[in-house]
């Protein structure tokens, strides 16, 4: 049983909203960069970007964090995560850092993401946008952008579908097989 | 009281009188007494005496094995007379001729006869000590031939350790002469050999392991029929691996050079292959060769070339084959799979069981110069039964001897010893386990 | 996968996996801070029974980049002879509570006496004469670098081929993915290779003409006076790589050297010292393969 929750139109709507939101809350993208966290999140930051710059009329840089060897996971699952690119494309020292993930569920992610960046620098201060918030939190993290919130049990999967994976854009619901 | 025993109905072979077909076999006092084979004359009485039913299987010579190592004195963690000996009787073998790498080597007639004295004491089965050909096995003085043959040794060889020196082995082959003894050659140049662990190949460069080419073995063959031819001494090579040596053997005899030949089990049987995943239990010298010389070694057997069969019965502790391969000792545990493995050439078409039997009994024997490897009247009641459609796995944790090593470990073969007479007991092989 | 013993036991998926895992790593070793938690807790033992610098000055690099924690255990051989037997070393070790074993030793086909008795992963860090995977991991990782694959590229490897596990294991690696070799030496250190698609040539010119890539090996001087060659000198006259053999090779080729060189014997110092000398990568990228391959065997063992 699968369930629609967000269309291709809806995704673009949310995305140009938390756009808006990050130029306001941030006033203007001066010192901004985005760094979408590796695969989904990646996608968003990159969109999240294009649509800023849009309004902006100015590009901020855009990185992808791959998070698999920061995770508190390792050696209790059977085959290892695989490792893709990390590429941080600026000294992110004194930067604001807007962490971009699809679905913020656990929170522990987002605790892997922001140790793998502090490896890279010392940001000034770091945010997170996420395109889904589906609850069920095990560490004191929030988002500070968030697409839409969507309560869930855990017996449900929550998948983001996007068209840079060679899928039709939308949001889906299932339960766990 | 004279104690006699009837072997009822079995197929008795019995290459030494050419007797091959259905009939009885009474023993009295551990001595043959008559073989009635059906058709001729009266039916045997069995009522008031021991008999065994040997309908549907196979009753021969005990086997007569001129290669083995019963590791006594010194290497008693390996194996001692008692356990080997009676591994052999469940074997079907009824005697052993054991190499003399003791610890001490038996290189003097002390030796020889604190060997056979425990070999009458614990022994299962007969055994025939074999003496070292120079002092210590180390290649550079001749051992007391004489005294030892006098004690009891019936053939000498250096075996593992083969003597490098051209002028010496001439010199043994020569001196051999005085007692008509043979000379048994472990073929192998050291010099070729040094560091190898396997054959020599393109699975040696697979594994990582340094190779024995066959040359190594070729070479002291080739060296050792042209001293044999020189001499006139009795040359009996142990253990042909390689195509080669068929071949050098074959035209030796060709010419009526005065030599004799031996394989072991493995060497018809398997290839290097054994070796893949590091098996130390398939590590043996000379090495398990390639397909070509399988196939060669069983032309061999077959046409002759080969005269006999032995084990090469080389236990080892468990503990020692539980090291790197390199350095882990060679030899293959063989007793008790030996006769089985045998009856697998007389599956396949290779061999009759006829010449079979004078591979395993008859041959050695007279090579030996030994009253053995006979059913005739008046002879040792040394006596196999084995049936040959029997199938069974290979479970070397039911060895008797105390080496388990055995690349066999899990085969399924068909055809067994079932009963061992030797030295007037009746062994059941079957409930001979080990542990 | 629980062990990596040799190039043989892969499949080209399995060293694909590990190739682009390690450009992972690699990414990681640009950084200022060369550290990852990845494997955090686990605790890795470097057993080696052959001496060594270079194979273990990388691994303990990789171990302590990655997080683990390190053990070392070096054991001369011949102390073991008097001694324990390798099992018992290897329990003892075991019973420490040891995660990854990375071992060395000087008889072929430890690695997987010892992957058959311990629960611990055994990354084999050269074996006798058998292989050393790593080293063609890093090779063909550095010939990836610089050449884009593996593919149809012509490969030279020149010198001691019979007692080089870094050759057998590159030879097992390169014929998996389709790569032309030529084993290029004198007769007497060349083995029977047969099942690999290799061309021999003892005559280096012809061996060199319009190859990609040129592995040289490390020419162990005892070899001479064994009888696999007269002298060092004529060795190099005949197998060394000077600037003249190496303009026989495609003018791109690139020049490999698992190290440690021995200069003016198997290669001349301006060839190692040349813009067509990737010899330093492959030292820097030898890390980064041996964290990928303790980050993709650090998964959940079934027993454990």
């Amino acid at each position: 049983m699968i369930k629609e929750l967000l269309n291709k139109k809806d995704i673009d709507r949310v995305l140009s909203r938390i756009a808006h939101e990050i130029i306001e809350k941030n006033k203007g993208i001066e010192n901004i960069c985005l760094v979408g966290i590796q695969r989904g999140g990646v996608h968003i930051a990159k969109r999240l970007s294009a649509k800023i710059a849009a309004i902006e009329q100015a590009d901020m840089p855009v990185g992808s964090l791959d998070i698999s060897l920061y995770r508190d996971d390792i050696g209790m699952r059977k085959e290892q995560p695989v490792v893709r690119r990390t590429d941080i494309p600026c000294d992110i020292t004194d930067k604001k850092i807007i962490l971009v993930d699809d679905v913020l569920f656990t929170g522990r992610s987002i605790r892997a993401a922001m140790d793998a960046l502090m490896d890279f620098g010392r940001p000034a201060e770091m945010q997170l946008a996420v395109l889904i918030d589906r609850g069920h939190r095990e560490l004191p993290i929030r988002a500070d952008y968030v697409g839409k919130n969507i309560p869930t049990a855990m017996s449900e999967n929550i998948e983001a579908q996007l068209e840079e994976e060679g899928l039709e854009d939308r949001i889906i619901l299932q339960a766990k097989e | 009281m004279r104690k006699t025993m009837l072997i009822k109905n079995g197929h008795i072979v019995d290459p030494s009188q050419d007797i091959d077909g259905i009939g009885d076999i009474i023993i009295e006092d551990g001595k043959i007494k008559e073989i009635k084979l059906k058709g001729q004359g009266s039916k045997t009485k069995g009522q008031e005496m021991e008999t065994i039913d040997a309908s549907g299987l196979y009753v021969f010579p005990g086997l007569v094995d001129m290669h083995t190592h019963l590791r006594e004195p010194g290497f008693e963690h390996k194996e001692t007379i008692k356990t080997g000996t009676l591994a052999a009787v469940r074997g079907g073998i009824t005697s052993v001729c054991c190499m003399p790498n003791t610890n001490p080597v038996n290189d003097n007639r002390t030796v020889t006869e604190f060997i056979l004295r425990k070999a009458f004491d614990e022994g299962s089965c007969n055994v025939y000590p074999i003496g070292a050909i120079t002092k210590g096995q180390k290649g550079e003085e001749l051992a007391e031939m004489g005294m030892m043959r006098e004690e009891g040794c019936v053939a000498f060889s250096d075996d593992g350790m083969p003597i490098m020196n051209g002028s010496l082995m001439r010199r043994a082959l020569e001196y051999s002469k005085t007692f008509n003894v043979p000379i048994i050659s472990h073929c192998e140049d050291l010099s070729l050999s040094e560091g190898g662990s396997m054959n020599e190949g393109a699975l040696s460069t697979q594994l990582g392991l340094r190779g024995i080419p066959y040359a190594s073995e070729d070479v002291m063959v080739a060296r050792d029929i042209i001293l044999a031819e020189l001499t006139g001494g009795r040359l009996h090579i142990a253990h042909v691996s390689t195509e080669g040596s068929v071949r050098l053997i074959r035209q030796a005899k060709e010419r009526g050079a005065n030599i004799t030949a031996e394989t072991c089990p493995h060497y018809f049987t398997v290839t290097e292959d054994a070796v893949k995943g590091y098996n130390t239990n398939a590590k043996v010298n000379p090495p398990l060769r390639r397909q070509k010389d399988v196939e060669a070694v069983r032309e061999g057997l077959k046409d002759g070339t080969i005269d006999i069969i032995a084990t090469d019965h080389a236990p080892h502790h468990k503990d020692e084959k539980l090291l790197e391969f390199d350095r882990a000792p060679s030899g293959i545990s063989g007793f008790e799979t030996a006769l089985s493995l045998s009856l697998m050439l007389v599956h396949y078409g290779v061999l009759t069981m006829s010449r079979l039997v004078e591979k395993t009994a008859l041959h050695p024997a007279k090579i030996l110069g030994i009253d053995k490897g006979t059913l005739k009247a008046g002879s040792d009641a040394d006596i196999a039964i084995a049936d040959m459609n029997k199938e069974f796995k290979v479970e070397q944790d039911k060895f008797i001897s105390k080496g388990k090593n055995t690349p066999f470990e899990g085969w399924k073969l068909k055809g067994m010893p079932v009963i061992t007479i030797c030295k007037g007991k009746v062994y059941d092989c079957r409930k001979l386990i080990g542990g | 996968m629980k062990d990596l013993i040799g190039i043989k036991e892969l499949s080209k998926e399995d060293i694909n996996v590990i190739l682009d895992t390690a450009a992972s790593f690699k990414d990681v070793l640009k950084r200022d801070i060369k550290k990852v938690p990845a494997l955090r807790g686990k605790t890795v033992v470097n057993l080696f029974f052959e001496p060594s610098t270079r194979t273990k000055t990388s691994f303990e690099l990789a171990e302590k980049r990655i997080s683990t924690d390190v053990l070392n255990f070096s054991v001369p051989t011949s102390s073991v002879v008097k001694g324990e037997s390798l099992l018992d070393t290897v329990r003892t070790i075991e019973a420490y509570g040891v995660d990854f074993i990375v071992i060395r030793h000087s008889s072929s086909g430890v690695p997987h006496f010892i992957a058959r008795n311990v629960k611990a992963s055994v990354i084999n860090a050269g074996d006798g004469i058998n292989e050393h995977p790593t080293q063609a991991l890093l090779d063909a990782f550095s010939i990836v670098e610089k050449k884009g694959g593996l593919n149809g590229l012509k490969v030279a490897i020149v010198g001691d081929i019979t007692h080089s596990r870094v050759a057998k294991s590159n030879v097992y690696l390169l014929s998996k993915f389709g790569a032309h070799i030529r084993l290029v030496g004198p007769p007497t250190l060349i083995p029977d290779m047969a099942g690999y698609g290799v061309e021999v040539f003892y005559n280096m010119e012809d061996g060199l003409k319009d190859v990609d890539v040129i592995m040289m090996l490390r020419i162990q001087t005892e070899r001479q006076g064994k009888g696999f060659f007269p002298s060092t000198l004529e060795y190099f006259k005949n197998w060394g790589l000077d600037t003249q053999r190496l303009e026989l090779a495609d003018k791109d080729a690139v020049v490999m050297h698992p190290g440690p060189m021995n200069r003016g014997i198997e290669i001349s110092s301006d060839v190692a010292d040349s813009a067509q000398s990737i010899i330093l990568d492959q030292v820097t990228n030898g890390i980064a393969v041996r964290m990928a391959v303790m980050y993709l065997l650090g998964g959940a063992k079934e027993n454990a």
